[in-house]
């Protein structure tokens, strides 16, 4: 499989942080990143990511069934995510997660038949203090109300990225 | 928007000493930290032996700001240095533990207080390499540490010849890809070995086999970012900022039912009600207290009666609770305890490991325990199941998860019995 040259560049760089013989210490970034780009765990990266570490795909999908980031599906190219933890639950939490479910047309780790959003209800995103917390891809929302999200949710249908 | 702006205005009853560059220009640039102090510390600990760097930090009473408490100087005391097997320095940036955010402000305002806390140890115990274990929702901050060290490789602070003196030492980013467990720190050692993270059995603790099967000092973000301080302005005069064998500052995350939510760096054993009502603001909305959670999701809660004391590991120990990572949540007089045991249970629930069976389907049948009752199909019996489930999860695991998802359930049942049978007999949730 041909990934871009900065995700080439990255696992090389990955793969040499580790200790001679813990070479395998570099998979779960290489995952990550790679579901990066490609969207999710894909067959071919978990193929390529083995092949490159000298483990068997089943190694690898015992690591990605652990990791509640790694996908082995593909997620929308918004992908929601609601904390609903203890801190952001005391500060509306439950409701903005109700609202955002319902803006959304969309359940917990749904995608929308076009693939323009997923949604998640998470665990905490270290985002306590300034409760309710969204992150939507890796962009932090701090302080998120029902208003505060539909605005959000224009600008990310108007071709925003977050 | 990234973490911008989240650092308040300071409040004066603070004590900025991991926090005194938050509020400047630029707080992450290598020029900034240059012209505050920066490297300093590293430079007077390269002409210390390791004996003395650690008794300055065991004169400082600096202990584990991760949760545990545990004694830095004790902890890195315990490394073999004379072992010839490589050492290795370990960061835990894997801030998860509900009602904590203190990491992430240390990462983004001043990484480069938090590497030169990792280059101290790595003095000491003559570490090569080190590796920071940031969470994967944490993007952004690995980013800015990235560029963070990249400079630091630039002016001469990482790399091959430190200071000209010969000393070496690699310092790399790791992202974990979201689970709490990998904040425990075997579990940490086995994710960044590329498995699953599931915690080891111990001893040997990791001390003298940690990351890559060799002796390794692991400790949290903040407990790193205090070393510089401790070294240049010595052991005692940290240890003297707090109280008795609690050395020192830390950050507190106030969050919930409070006006004026944030990260606030106090003394060790600063009275929890002040933190609350003058730190804080107060109860939100004009309401009385009715708990507070002290250190995170993991520490039995404590009742509004039980809140006057200092915030020191020994204090909330002997009130039955625990300091924990900092985490200080609010709960109003309006606030559903049931409920709250509820959502701390279905956390556990979703990050037990599933490794040790105890937390496995003792996490499982209390979130389905507490989830019925709380929706009014609870019967006085299931009191008692709740407490006796959480009782025999206790002790009986390999890492402390088991633990932390016991404690509270038991210490809301125990005080808050009354708001179980408020949902008895059908009847819908009182408390809005």
């Amino acid at each position: 499989m041909t990934f871009s040259a900065d995700l080439e560049a990255r696992w090389t760089s990955l793969m040499n942080r580790y200790p001679a013989g813990y070479r395998r210490g570099a998979l779960v970034p290489m995952l990550l990143y790679a579901q990066d780009e490609v969207g999710f765990v894909s067959d071919e990266v978990v193929a390529e990511a083995a092949a490159r570490l000298g483990l068997s795909r089943l190694q690898v999908e015992e690591v990605v069934s652990y990791y509640s980031m790694l996908r082995r599906r593909p997620m929308g190219r918004h992908h929601v995510q609601v904390c609903t933890n203890i801190s952001c639950l005391l500060r509306g939490g439950e409701a903005l997660w109700e609202h955002v479910r319902r803006r959304l047309n969309l359940g917990h780790r749904q995608t929308s038949p076009d693939g323009e959003f997923s949604l998640e209800e998470v665990e905490c995103i270290g985002a306590c203090c300034w409760a309710p917390a969204v992150q939507v891809n890796y962009q932090y929302h701090h302080q998120v109300t029902p208003e505060r999200f539909d605005a959000l949710l224009e600008g990310l249908k108007d071709g925003g990225r977050a | 928007m990234t973490g911008e702006g989240l650092y308040h205005e300071p409040h004066p009853a603070e004590v900025a000493l991991l926090t005194r560059r938050f509020r400047l220009p630029r707080s992450a640039s290598i020029d900034t930290y240059l012209a505050h102090d920066g490297y300093r510390a590293i430079e007077k600990a390269l002409g210390m032996s390791p004996e003395q760097i650690i008794a300055e930090v065991t004169a400082s009473a600096l202990r584990g700001r991760g949760g545990a408490g545990f004694p830095a100087g004790l902890k890195w005391g315990f490394v073999p240095r004379q072992s010839p097997k490589p050492k290795y320095v370990v960061i835990n940036a894997d801030e998860s533990e509900p009602g904590t955010c203190k990491d992430r402000l240390l990462m983004e305002l001043d990484p480069h207080q938090l590497i030169e806390g990792v280059l101290i140890a790595a003095r000491v115990v003559d570490a090569r390499a080190g590796y920071l274990y940031v969470r994967g929702e944490y993007r952004y901050l690995i980013e800015i540490l990235d560029r963070a060290i990249g400079e630091a490789y630039q002016r001469g602070f990482l790399g091959a010849n430190i200071l000209g003196t010969g000393f070496q030492f690699d310092l790399h980013t790791h992202t974990g890809a979201g689970a709490y467990e990998c904040g425990e720190e075997s579990a940490l050692l086995e994710s960044l070995e590329g498995k699953r993270g599931i915690p080891r059995i111990r001893p040997p603790f990791p001390a003298v086999v940690g990351a890559f099967r060799c002796p390794t000092v692991l400790n949290n973000v903040e407990t790193f970012s205090s070393v510089p301080w401790i070294i240049l302005n010595g052991g005692e005069a940290y240890a003297s900022l707090g109280t008795k064998k609690n050395g020192g500052t830390r950050l507190f995350c106030l969050s919930g039912h409070i006006n004026r939510p944030g990260v606030y760096e106090l003394p060790l054993g600063f009275p929890l009600r002040r933190m609350i009502e003058e730190v804080g603001g107060g109860v939100a909305n004009g309401k009385k207290l009715k708990a507070v959670i002290p250190g995170g999701s993991s520490c039995p809660v404590l009742a509004a009666e039980e809140t006057d004391l200092p915030m020191d590991y020994d204090s909330l120990q002997r009130a039955g609770s625990m300091l924990g990572s900092g985490g200080v949540v609010v709960m109003d007089e309006n606030t559903c305890m049931v409920k709250m045991a509820l959502r701390i249970m279905r956390f556990y629930a979703h990050e037990s490991c599933g490794w040790c069976i105890p937390c496995r389907e003792g996490t499982q049948w209390l979130s389905q325990l507490l989830a019925r009752f709380h929706g009014g199909g609870g019967s006085e019996r299931d009191i008692q199941a709740i407490g006796e489930l959480a009782q025999n999860m206790l002790g009986k695991t390999f890492c402390p998860l088991g633990d932390a998802a016991a404690l509270p359930t038991l210490s809301i049942v125990k005080k808050f019995r009354r708001e179980f049978e408020d949902h008895l007999d059908g009847r819908p949730c009182p408390y809005r």
